[in-house]
C-alpha cells in the first residue's frame, strides 16, 4: 500500500508540485489521513502545491522540518488566533492550542477567530476548525484549560517551540519558568495599543522573567488596550520568529528583546547586559 | 551631572525618545522616575547601561538610563 501511495504520489504530481485535489484522491484511494499524505509528499521529494509560494524560501528540507515540528500556542485570543492562522498556513504539522477560554463580543475588535456565530464558543475549539478549513495536512490537539504549575508540564509535552499568546503576566510568568525548566525555546509576544515587544528565550533562559521582574507590577494585566492591527503585527514577528527558531535561521538573538512603537513606527533591539 | 534618557512605548507620550538630562549627582533611578512623572504601576523593565536597573540604583555621569512601561495584553 505504501508503495502504491508513493507511485501514485509522483504520478500526481506536475512539476513536482502535489496538489490538494491529489490529496483528496489519495485519501479516498488509501484510507489514509491528511497528514499522512503529507508526510509522504515530502519525504518522497515531493512538494505540497499549497506551500509552492514558500518553496524557494523553506526549501524542501525546511518544509520536511516545519511539518515535522510541533508547536504549542499558549492563548488563543488576540495573538493566538493570528497565530494559529499563520502557523497552520506555513505547514507546521503539529499544533497545540493551549485556551480555557470562550469567546465574548469584545473579543471582535481585534480577535480574527471570534465571529458573531462563534461568541460562547470555546476558543480552542473555533482555532480547530479553522485550521481544518485551511490546511487539514495540520494536525491539531485542543486543551481547554488554564495552563498552570500544575499542568504546564503536562500540557508541554512532546512539543519543540512554545509561543506566549497569553494576555495575563502571572500566567506568562509561569509559563517562561516551565519553559526554562523544560528546556523548551519559548517565543514572547506581548501588546498594548501602539506598543508591543517580542522575543525568544532561549531553551534553558530566564529572559521573560527577567522583563516582568520589576517590583510593584500589579498581577493582572490592566483593562485590555489593543486593535486588531497592533494585535496582528506583534503576532506577526512572532510567527517569524517560531519559524527562525524551527529553521534555525541566523540572526536569533539571545538575551535580547524587541521594542515596538507603532505610533512612530519604529522597531529596536534592545541587549541585556550589552552596555 | 549628565546623563541619557531614553523612553519606550507609552512613556515617550507627552515627553520625549531619548533626551540628555541634567541631573543631580548620585541620584537613583527612582528619582528620575519621578521627575519624569512615570506611573510607578506601569514601570516594567529599567535599564542602566544595558543592564538591569532597580528604583533604588543610583546614575553616574555618563549613564543611559532606558525605561520601558510593562507591556503585558495579547
Amino acid at each position: 500500500m505504501p508503495e502504491d501511495l508513493k507511485a501514485f504520489l509522483h504520478s500526481a504530481a506536475m512539476d513536482g508540485l502535489v496538489d490538494w485535489q491529489s490529496y483528496e484522491t489519495a485519501r479516498q484511494l488509501f484510507g489514509i489521513s491528511y497528514p499522512e499524505i503529507e508526510r509522504v509528499v515530502l519525504e518522497q521529494g515531493l512538494f505540497p502545491k499549497r506551500y509552492a509560494a514558500q518553496q524557494q524560501l523553506f526549501q524542501l528540507e525546511g518544509q520536511l522540518k516545519l511539518f515535522r515540528a510541533r508547536v504549542a500556542v499558549v492563548g488563543c485570543g488576540g495573538l493566538g488566533s493570528c497565530l494559529v492562522e499563520m502557523l497552520a498556513r506555513t505547514g507546521i504539522g503539529t499544533l497545540r492550542l493551549i485556551d480555557p477560554d470562550v469567546f465574548a463580543e469584545s473579543n471582535l475588535n481585534r480577535q480574527l477567530l471570534c465571529t458573531i456565530d462563534s461568541l460562547g464558543r470555546p476558543k480552542v475549539e473555533v482555532a480547530a476548525e479553522r485550521i481544518a478549513c485551511l490546511n487539514p495536512a495540520v494536525t491539531v490537539t485542543t486543551v481547554a484549560e488554564a495552563l498552570d504549575g500544575k499542568n504546564a508540564r503536562r500540557l508541554l509535552a512532546e512539543v519543540d517551540v512554545v509561543v506566549d499568546a497569553l494576555d495575563s503576566i502571572p500566567v506568562r510568568r509561569e509559563l517562561a519558568h516551565v519553559c526554562r525548566q523544560m528546556n523548551l525555546p519559548l517565543v514572547h509576544g506581548a501588546v498594548t495599543g501602539w506598543y508591543g515587544q517580542v522575543a525568544v528565550q532561549s531553551p534553558g533562559d530566564d529572559l521573560v522573567s527577567r522583563l516582568y521582574s520589576h517590583p510593584g507590577q500589579p498581577e493582572m494585566e490592566l483593562s485590555p488596550d489593543n486593535f486588531s492591527a497592533g494585535v496582528a503585527a506583534v503576532a506577526s514577528l512572532q510567527a517569524v520568529l517560531a519559524v527562525k527558531v524551527l529553521l534555525d535561521v541566523e540572526p536569533l538573538p539571545a538575551n535580547a528583546w524587541f521594542s515596538f512603537d507603532l505610533k512612530e513606527v519604529d522597531l529596536e533591539r534592545i541587549d541585556f547586559g550589552s552596555g | 551631572m549628565k546623563i541619557t534618557v531614553k523612553l519606550f512605548a507609552s512613556f515617550r507620550e507627552g515627553r520625549f525618545k531619548v533626551e540628555s538630562r541634567d541631573i543631580p549627582s548620585s541620584s537613583l533611578v527612582g528619582q528620575l522616575v519621578a521627575d519624569l512623572k512615570l506611573p510607578a504601576e506601569k514601570l516594567g523593565v529599567l535599564l542602566v547601561n544595558g543592564r538591569h536597573a532597580e528604583l533604588e540604583s543610583q546614575l553616574e555621569e555618563g549613564d543611559v538610563c532606558a525605561l520601558f512601561p510593562r507591556i503585558g495584553g495579547g
